[in-house]
């Protein structure tokens, strides 16, 4: 079977424009977390990444649909495809899309994923995969088998979420925010942030670069708004993407770490069961905070350029181990020489997902 | 190959609490989801084959629709102007309808919801045909579930599976079986 690998990135977020000044940030430590009062509206404080509207302002657009085709044209262009050809794809990753317009537009995904197929003069349907949280990561999936399925050649897989009334306030109604910038994994952690992001991948065939080697998505079949408390799903995720490969081939697993008491207890019990325990663990959340549809792709390509950098990323916010397993966090940055890793993430709807990445020429 | 084992559909305008009393009747949760989330359930009911309630990875939930969860969406807006409401929230995910119906039958294999521009039978079998890549699954509860409005919806699903016994599942028989 043919490789698909990554042939395109980009990523607009509050700490940078490009895949490499994210990367950047990362690396110095820096987090674009910060506390909001009235913002949008919402009465209650929240800690949040948001990206600055102005900078990606276009006349006719909303904010949303302008940097979903933003990201996507700056991936397109970085791999030199042709996005109007009949043998390229466009996937959209995303949640609530253009929500914060729920009262004045129509605002289902099917018509941002129309505005991004238009916007390249592209002929194809384009396809949302809306899964919750692991959006991103499943839209990955669905341009690998995409490519597979023999049809195209590229595909271009496009995650964004901007941030809203909508939103904020049905987190916090979960009581699933925390007041403070989130501690993934730690003993003091006490919920999520959110963020803004978006991030696109171009996904092709080649023999060299990054592949996109599997993936899987497997639900808990327990509860629609709590993880499964043996990590059901994200075990089997696990499970399956290690068909393909050996822990000790692993640079590190960049987890979902959403910093909620439940789902970071809920994947140190996959990890274990899968038998990750000596594999580095990170988690991405702490910097961008959760940026929902996009944060499959925007940490799948932080993940590749840490790799490339032969570095594991620091867990920033992380301090104490607060899971019941001993999960190698992350704590400060590492150095590997390895060429693989393993991205996980899980959702409301029980859903959770594993990508397996691998740098081409590296041994199977 | 993958083949249709089964077809099931509900008209719109369908009273779902009746239709729940009548087929179901014994999962009090019905009464807490939004009205896709009901339908997909409901289909998924009209699916199901004996032994049921053991857990099984190689069975997906693949759902699509326009709409995602635009319907219930607006009522969550709507609380939120009074007091945004954790129970409605929840359902303001495309993807839920996936989760109702694993839970309830204890699927345990890969669960996506896609959101289309419209029923494009091409589009929607290529989706599920890619879908079957993943090797362990053998069969899949796929739906096309859009509830524009509490009263205004379509809704029907297959249960397809690999190599059967029954029609081809393309987007010849689908259209067919769909248009009848």
């Amino acid at each position: 079977m043919r490789k698909v690998v990554v042939i395109g990135e980009s990523i607009l977020s509050p700490l940078g424009a490009t895949p490499q000044e994210n990367f950047e940030a990362v690396c110095r430590g820096e987090s674009a977390l910060c506390r909001y009062e009235g913002m949008f509206g919402v009465k209650e404080p929240f800690v949040a990444s948001l990206m600055d509207r102005t900078q990606w302002q276009v006349e006719g657009r909303t904010f949303f649909d302008a940097v979903m085709i933003e990201a996507a044209r700056r991936a397109v262009e970085d791999a030199g495809i042709d996005p109007s050809s009949p043998r390229t794809a466009f996937v959209l990753s995303s949640i609530k899309g253009n929500i914060e317009h729920i009262d004045t537009q129509d605002v289902t995904l099917a018509v941002s994923a129309r505005r991004l197929a238009d916007a390249f003069g592209n002929p194809n349907a384009p396809v949302v995969v809306s899964n919750a949280c692991i959006s991103g990561l499943a839209a990955l999936l669905q341009g690998r088998r995409m490519l597979i399925g023999g049809e195209f050649d590229h595909v271009v897989v496009v995650g964004a979420e901007v941030q809203s009334r909508f939103i904020v306030t049905g987190f916090q109604s979960l009581k699933a925010l925390s007041e403070a910038p989130c501690k993934p994994f730690d003993a003091h952690r006490d919920g999520l942030n959110l963020g803004e992001a978006a991030a696109a991948v171009v996904l092709g065939f080649g023999d060299s670069g990054w592949e996109l080697v599997d993936g899987a998505v497997r639900n808990d079949a327990n509860h629609i708004s709590g993880p499964s408390r043996t990590g059901e799903g994200s075990f089997k995720s696990l499970r399956y993407v290690l068909r393909n490969c050996t822990p000790d081939e692993l640079a590190f697993v960049n987890v979902h770490g959403t910093s909620t008491l439940y789902n970071d207890e809920m994947e140190a019990i996959a990890i274990d069961r899968a038998g990750l325990l000596d594999v580095p663990v990170n988690a991405l959340k702490g910097t961008f905070g959760h940026s929902m549809g996009a944060a499959g792709i925007l940490e799948s390509i932080l993940s590749m350029h840490a790799v490339d950098a032969g570095l594991v990323l620091p867990t920033r916010g992380f301090s104490e181990l607060g899971v019941s397993r001993a999960v190698k966090v992350s704590t400060e940055m590492g150095k590997t020489d390895k060429k693989a890793f393993i991205k996980l993430l899980s959702g409301f709807g029980g859903v959770n997902g594993a990508l397996l990445f691998r740098k081409g020429g590296a041994a199977c | 190959m993958l083949t249709i084992k089964k077809y099931v559909y509900i008209p719109c305008g369908t009273d779902l609490t009746a239709l729940y009393r009548a087929e179901v009747g014994d999962y009090p949760k019905f009464f807490k989801m939004d009205t896709a989330c009901k339908l997909g359930f409901l289909l998924a009911e009209r699916l199901a084959e004996e032994p049921r309630f053991t857990p099984r990875e190689d069975r997906a939930v693949l759902m699509f629709s326009t709409c995602g969860s635009l319907c219930n969406d607006r009522h969550y807006e709507d609380s939120v102007r009074e007091f945004p409401s954790p129970s409605l929230f929840v359902y303001t995910l495309p993807n839920i309808i996936t989760g109702e119906i694993a839970i309830r039958n204890k699927f345990e294999g890969e669960t996506s919801a896609y959101v289309l521009e419209w029923f494009d039978p091409e589009t929607f079998v290529a989706l599920v045909e890619q879908a079957f890549q993943d090797a362990v699954t053998e069969s899949a509860v796929c739906g096309w579930v859009d509830a524009r409005a509490d009263d205004d919806f379509t809704a029907f699903a297959f249960l397809v599976e690999r190599d059967g016994n029954g029609m081809e599942f393309n987007k010849e028989t689908i259209y067919g079986t769909v248009n009848q």
